[in-house]
């Protein structure tokens, strides 16, 4: 199995649905656009000489000043073919991403991940929550204009200044 | 051959109560079966046969909090386990006594970062902090005897005596 052969059988049977693709070390990257990455995936999992059987990786990133501002990023494996490609989505801030979780249920957990740490909503997601951080966090501390955190190092000509402010346990 | 044949007739000692009660409170001292992180691991290194935490009494880590006098707080404390950390050490039994263990538990190392406390001493109230990516058992060994020092200058009624002009910290 090469990249054409799956670029050409998957424009054939969902002419509108690519976007756009590229390649590169050997890996093929395919544009696709957002409402039709279900039926993408599903075929390119349920057509018997593809079958990318395996969804190995599903990912947020963060491409801020951009437009669209975010993309999700999914890794196929075929076990039979032992070819993987990469699917990507661009969503703007507070569009949703149709879920996988119908096709895949290792969807599941990872979209609640993109969603938690990047806020990528994933239409249709049977419990959209927060599955790393704390229930009650504020904010998606992946994305790119949430400052680092933590504090300033202490050293010895402004630790008492630190200190000073820093919130120490009581008994 | 028993302990009364080298003590000779030596039948009562004196002391103080306050010497005493510190002398079982330091030769029994139970740490809480807790790691975090890596530094759990050279914990678990100076229970073990070649460092032998055993010689000072602390050969049971008691796995309920009711039951240990100390924590160890070995390795970094995530935002997320860091209302566990203070519900273990509010249900430990007084006195209890905080041990730091490691550079992520003392002031978050290298994790600069929105996901770990910067300290445990935010949390919970820390008497020793032994430094170190990880400390080796050495180091931990070293705090806990600081810690026994401390320990001995407890008074009864809870209050720490001063350190007397020739005293050494040193165990």
């Amino acid at each position: 199995m090469d990249n054409a052969t799956v670029l050409e059988r998957l424009r054939g049977a969902l002419p509108t649905a690519v976007e756009n693709s590229s390649e590169s070390r050997g890996e093929l990257s395919i544009f696709v656009r957002r409402d039709a990455i279900v039926d993408v995936t599903r075929f390119l999992r349920d057509d018997p000489t593809l079958s990318y059987n395996f969804l190995e990786n599903l990912c947020g990133v963060d491409y801020l000043g951009r437009t669209p501002r975010f993309e999700v990023v999914y890794h196929l494996l075929s076990h039979k073919n032992r070819h993987r490609i990469c699917l990507k989505v661009g969503a703007n801030e507070g569009e949703a991403v149709p879920t996988l979780t119908g096709l895949w249920a290792t969807a599941n957990w990872q979209e609640r991940e993109a969603y938690d740490l990047m806020g990528i909503p994933f239409a249709g997601h049977p419990g959209l929550q927060r599955i790393l951080l704390p229930d009650d966090w504020e904010g998606h501390p992946l994305r790119k204009d949430v400052p680092l955190g933590g504090e300033e190092v202490a050293f010895t000509f402004n630790e008492d200044q630190i200190y000073a402010h820093k919130p120490f346990a009581k008994e | 051959m028993g302990l009364e044949e080298k003590a000779g007739d030596m039948g009562i000692v004196t002391t103080s109560l306050e010497t005493v009660v510190n002398w079982g409170r330091t030769n029994a001292m139970w740490p809480l079966l807790f790691g975090l992180a890596c530094c759990a691991i050279e914990m678990m290194g100076s229970q073990a046969a070649n460092y032998d935490l055993s010689r000072f009494g602390m050969e049971i880590n008691r796995a309920s909090p009711r039951q240990a006098d100390l924590i160890i707080v070995a390795g970094r404390v995530s935002r997320k386990m860091a209302p566990v950390v203070r519900r273990l050490y509010d249900q430990m039994s007084d006195p209890k006594w905080v041990i730091a263990m490691g550079d992520c538990a003392s002031c978050a190392g290298v994790f600069n970062n929105y996901a770990i406390v910067q300290g445990v001493d935010e949390v919970v109230p820390v008497d020793v902090y032994v430094a170190g990516c990880p400390p080796r058992p050495e180091a931990l060994i070293y705090g806990i005897m600081q810690l026994h020092e401390k320990v001995k200058r407890m008074r009864i009624n809870g209050e720490l005596r001063p350190l007397e002009k020739r005293e050494k910290i040193y165990a």
